[in-house]
């Protein structure tokens, strides 16, 4: 039992990660596409924050009379991971709704057998 | 203190319950507008009776105004998102269940 | 308890996740996505990492959700059938799965307090930033100072992010003309509750700004929720009125000036005689000094975030108001 759950946030992960990593190569539309990156991409912060986490610790912010607290460097890299994300994922569907503009569709076996039409 | 504790242990479960019976409902009701009705409970009611709750746990310090301040979000907030999906979902001409059925039967007549 | 709930909320997660592979309808797909970075957010709460959880649900839960619908508006809600086998991609998913969860029995067990991870810088952070810092939020410390340069970096990536969006979309000039009337008008209720609230969420920004020294918050959230309250500003009462508020060209020299304080800090402390963000420079006293340049620091960032969310969104929403025009 112990051993499931010394795994089993990793385990989660994998599966998180597995399912995005699906979602990119077998979806044809290009926002869902996108989405399947996020859930990767969140699969990933969910990897770093379950590191970071010790048990009895407390958040890492100071507080009188606790001594455990959460590894801190994990919340830091996420946190500016995440905005980043974010800014990234605006890039990403502009570029779709460009797609869309000059091909018509975002459906990419729809698209890959035009020409190029730019 | 034991009778707060007793008292926030029944808001709590009170609240629970109706957060159960509101999922419930978005589950098993038939149309839109019935199923809006069952998330606002969960949004309102159940919202209110948790954080009742959890205010007794409190010991009155700054954490209980916090909580105060997300529930006066929480009312005002959670009211009006129920409200304007189903104004927008009248606006785009969706009908309730009864209008439906009617309108299917004056079909068929 | 904390594990039981952990367990319980991943395995949600991974139902959630699971949901969106089978959902062709798109506006199911992004509205679920929500529900998996609220869900993300919960977990990060529990993990401890308080200070993340709070950026997921305002970005992941809030910005991103907006910009994946205003991207629907304009290409279409409905995936369309596709008779390509998903057969050669789910062998392709399950063997590196296996691989990876074979990898996974090498990690150290979850949560264990001499895992690999805490053994180096983590203590280092834990025990002497109070007293080097002197601020109570070491995620604040890690992240505003003893990062700092790392954190310019971000700041620098998502200033570039509303580069090459502006490039790709670019925003339009408005013209009130020929707007079409906003079905919104209608909403009375909305436009009392809004003008009542979005005053309560930039309070609530500028709190979490200047408050993240002390407890979670900092100028990426703050920027944010700043954002998400013009967002709001701009659905309800329409682009046009939003533009005569916060006009487009005012938050790209915003989205500059926000990355140029935060370099300019830098220089400063370089002209001092310090190193590039060496914020001991900045005061007689080194702790004052720390606390000036996170400040500064936090402000900037703040204001880059909030610029470049809100410009993206315009970018966005100029979009589906020019399809509506059409």
């Amino acid at each position: 039992m112990s051993f499931i759950l010394d795994y089993y946030n990793y385990w989660v992960v994998v599966f998180l990660m597995m399912t995005g990593f699906y979602i990119v190569i077998s979806a044809n539309n290009l926002v869902k596409r996108i989405v399947g990156l996020n859930i990767f991409q969140t699969s990933v912060f969910m990897l770093y924050i379950s590191m970071g986490k010790v048990n009895g610790g407390t958040a890492p912010i100071l507080v009188e009379g606790v001594d455990v607290y959460s590894n801190p460097l994990p919340h830091v890299l996420i946190l500016t991971a995440i905005v980043v994300g974010v800014a990234t994922t605006a890039v990403g569907l502009s570029l779709i709704v460009r797609i869309k503009r000059a091909y018509g569709t975002v459906e990419e076996h729809e698209f890959e057998t035009q020409g190029d039409v730019i | 203190m034991l009778f707060l504790d007793i008292v926030s242990g029944i808001l709590l479960i009170a609240g629970v319950f109706f957060g159960l019976s509101g999922a419930m409902g978005l589950f098993r009701f038939p149309d839109f507008y019935t199923r809006v009705h069952a998330a606002s409970v969960t949004d309102s009611v159940a919202a209110i009776l948790i954080l009742g709750g959890l205010l007794l746990q409190t010991s009155f310090d700054l954490n209980t105004a916090k909580l105060l301040f997300i529930l006066a979000f929480l009312l005002i907030t959670s009211p009006t998102a129920s409200h304007a999906l189903a104004k927008s979902a009248r606006h785009g001409g969706l009908l309730t269940l009864a209008e439906s059925k009617h309108s299917k039967a004056g079909q068929a007549e | 308890m904390t594990l039981l709930i952990d367990l319980v909320l991943l395995a949600m997660l991974a139902l959630t996740a699971l949901r969106i592979i089978f959902l062709k309808d798109l506006f199911a797909v992004v509205m679920l996505f929500g529900i998996y970075s609220f869900l993300s957010a919960l977990i990060f709460v529990n993990l401890d990492a308080v200070d993340v959880a709070f950026t997921e649900a305002a970005v992941g839960a809030g910005i991103s959700t907006v910009l994946m619908l205003g991207t629907l508006a304009l290409t279409g809600r409905n995936e369309r059938e596709c008779e390509r086998s998903s057969l050669l991609p789910l062998l392709v998913v399950c063997v590196t799965g296996a691989v990876l969860i074979y990898g996974t029995l090498d990690m150290p067990p979850f949560g264990h307090a001499d895992n690999p991870v805490h053994e180096h810088v983590a203590p280092r952070y834990i025990q002497d930033s109070p007293q080097e810092v002197g601020l109570p939020n070491m995620v604040t410390s890690v992240l505003a100072s003893y990062r700092g340069f790392d954190t310019l970096g971000e700041t620098v990536v998502v200033f570039s992010a509303l580069i090459g969006v502006l490039a790709l979309l670019g925003v339009r000039r408005e013209d009130n003309s020929l707007t079409p009337e906003s079905g919104l008008k209608s909403h009375l209720v909305l436009h009392v509750v809004a003008k009542l609230i979005i005053p309560m969420i930039i309070l609530f920004a500028l709190y979490v700004q200047f408050h993240g020294d002390f407890g979670p918050g900092g100028g990426f959230q703050a920027g944010v929720i700043a954002a998400a309250a013009f967002i709001l500003y701009a659905l309800v009462f329409g682009l046009p009125s939003a533009f005569s508020v916060v006009s487009p060209k005012f938050l790209q020299v915003m989205a500059s000036l926000g990355v140029l304080l935060y370099a300019s800090v830098g220089l400063y402390s370089m002209a001092k005689g310090g190193q590039f963000l060496d914020y001991n420079k900045l005061a007689a006293n080194p702790i004052d000094g720390q606390h000036y340049g996170i400040i500064i620091i936090e402000l900037g960032v703040g204001i880059t975030v909030f610029a470049v969310m809100l410009s993206i969104f315009y970018a966005f929403s100029s979009q589906v108001a020019r399809l509506n025009i059409r």
